[in-house]
């Protein structure tokens, strides 16, 4: 049956996904493969211009980032950022799924109205932040000074070390619902007969949340971490666009970012870069590794 | 069983203070922004506390002022709009074009590389999006697209087809191969099988594709950034935010009025699909 068809699957196939795999390449692969190169050589705008990708090849670049004291700096932010907005919105994310569990009035719509933060425009969301903390004309600085006693207006977003926490409270902010999402989906997904025998055996509900529901969470759980981590790891825009990098909140991709609008440095940048996914990788293998341990365990 | 009852009543009402917390937290937000937007700047300065304004201070000002274009001594807004519209359907409509037929094949035919493009869409997002913006960028100045709308049409496809094809080929999987099947017996070329009974079928997920990317390509930023700073007649809403933003002259009751209007598309259509929306997204979730 069908044997005409089968004949041409592989021609089909390749024919079908090409188009995609393309544009993919030329838009995503391709930079990715230019960045590296572009990290070992010596190059301004101007050389790239002329040269394209045929600069003399060198290691500076790598020598210059890991010497810079900046880059250090830049590393640990980030990694303090990546975690602390990955556990944070995941542990927020686990306690709305967690609440929103059992049946109430206006579940469904509720539940719809805390995806927002997640689905709005981040360029919006940020500015109304920083209205909101601004000290002249911010609402949050306004309550502080006239109703909670402050002395002085804070200034969230522009002086260590409230920039970076600021920051990162946002984050919990935008990103509690995708892990909510996502948690959600997997509690429905969980049978309820092992829970009501936990239940029937005496289990507290702490005990029946602690022994039976978190550990059939774990994991989508540890899947959010990976995918937080990574995202986090790379985050540019909601750092970029609350705080510019100021005030202790230089993360790897906006000094990436600096590197190559302030000095117009593209190899600098481009090895800053590099060494970051290399960072990455290699913590992702660790984790990995970590992980499929506790998974043969259990 | 006292322990039993006793956490239970704490946890119930644990339960209803985490659920009025967790939705006074994402809705404040967003009637702060929507509010700000009728105020007059001169009454946010002198009581910046005081954030449902009264009745007779509203002004839509703030909307006519940020929505005029800068002849008419506004700040361009509408035309902000336009670009972003274009842009963002655009690239919805090429990202389902492209994605369909991909997804198809990744189902339902065995082919040489099939795995590995699998593992290709996967790895895209091991890398920040800075480090691809800028070669894409100094690439596509070469062709002559690198200031224009087409060039970030381009971009935003690459960026949302890997999570599209990952919702589309969940769905596509749980479609029985037999209905290929019958099709085939009574004749039916490849094409045919896909375009009458593959994107009918799939019609409730292509159309949360095509919002899921339309969505994506209306809040980018960086992109933006770097391929349209210049060229302010091309500017998309989110940049025109930031830019604007960034000076002193523009008021910020003016530039809330136009959060508003960056927002609300995207709500709208979040709110039209959002179920098919995030069980798109959460396909396989449940599965663990």
């Amino acid at each position: 049956m069908g044997s005409r068809l089968r004949g041409y699957e592989n021609r089909d196939g390749i024919a079908l996904v090409v188009p995609v795999t393309l544009v993919v390449a030329a838009i995503i692969v391709l930079p990715i493969v230019w960045t590296v190169v572009l990290s070992f050589q010596d190059a301004r705008y101007v050389d790239v211009a002329r040269n394209g990708l045929f600069n003399e090849l060198t290691l500076d670049n790598y020598a210059d980032v890991l010497a810079a004291p900046g880059f250090w700096r830049s590393l640990l932010t980030t990694v303090e950022y990546s975690v602390a907005t990955t556990v944070g919105s995941i542990t927020v994310g686990l306690v709305a799924a967690l609440a929103f569990r059992e049946r109430f009035r206006f579940r469904a719509p509720l539940r719809a109205v805390m995806l927002l933060p997640y689905v709005a425009p981040v360029v919006a969301t940020t500015f109304v932040w920083q209205v909101a903390l601004n000290p002249q004309y911010g609402v949050v600085n306004a309550f502080g000074t006239q109703v909670l006693g402050w002395e002085h207006p804070v200034n969230f977003l522009s002086s260590a070390p409230t920039a970076l926490l600021t920051v990162i409270v946002y984050d919990i902010w935008r990103y509690f619902p995708f892990a909510f999402m996502f948690l959600g989906a997997a509690l429905t997904g969980l049978s309820r007969e092992i829970e009501e025998a936990a239940v029937v055996d005496g289990a507290t509900p702490l005990q029946k949340f602690w022994f039976v529901v978190l550990p059939q969470l774990l994991p989508t759980i540890a899947l959010l971490v990976l995918f937080r981590m990574v995202m986090a790891f790379n985050e540019f825009d909601d750092v970029y666009l609350l705080t510019g990098g100021a005030a202790g909140t230089q993360v790897a991709s906006v000094r990436v970012f600096e590197q190559l609008t302030g000095s117009s440095d593209i190899g600098g940048a481009s090895a800053t870069a590099a060494v970051m996914a290399v960072f990455l990788g290699v913590a992702l293998a660790v984790y990995l590794r970590l992980t499929a341990r506790n998974r043969e365990a259990s | 069983m006292s322990t039993v009852a006793g956490q239970t009543r704490v946890l119930r009402v644990l339960r209803a203070v985490v659920i009025v917390a967790l939705v006074l937290a994402t809705v404040v937000p967003f009637v702060y922004m929507l509010s700000l937007s009728f105020v007059r700047i001169d009454d946010l300065l002198r009581d910046p506390l005081r954030v449902l304004p009264a009745l007779e201070r509203l002004t839509t000002d703030t909307y006519r002022q940020v929505l005029a274009s800068e002849q008419d001594g506004g700040y361009g807004f509408a035309r902000f709009m336009r670009n972003s519209a274009v842009v963002a359907v655009a690239a919805s409509a090429l990202t389902v074009l492209l994605v369909v037929p991909a997804s198809y094949a990744l189902t339902r035919l065995r082919f040489a590389g099939r795995t590995q493009v699998s593992w290709l869409f996967l790895a895209v997002y091991l890398f920040p999006t800075i480090i691809i913006a800028v070669p894409v960028f100094v690439g596509f100045q070469v062709f002559g697209l690198g200031s224009s709308l087409v060039g970030l049409v381009i971009a935003y496809v690459a960026l949302t087809v890997p999570v599209s094809v990952h919702m589309l080929r969940n769905y596509l999987t749980g479609i029985p191969e037999s209905i290929d099947e019958a099709a085939v017996i009574d004749g039916a070329s490849r094409l045919q099988i896909l375009t009458r009974i593959t994107v009918p079928l799939a019609m409730p997920t292509i159309m949360s594709t095509a919002l899921y990317s339309f969505m994506i390509a209306w809040n980018e930023f960086l992109f933006a950034l770097l391929f349209l700073s210049a060229k302010q007649d091309l500017w998309t809403v989110s940049l025109g935010l930031t830019r604007l933003a960034d000076g002193q002259e523009v008021s910020k009751t003016v530039l809330m009025a136009g959060s508003v209007l960056l927002t609300v598309p995207i709500v709208i259509l979040y709110g039209v699909a959002e179920r098919a929306l995030t069980e798109g997204l959460t396909a396989g979730a449940d599965k663990g």
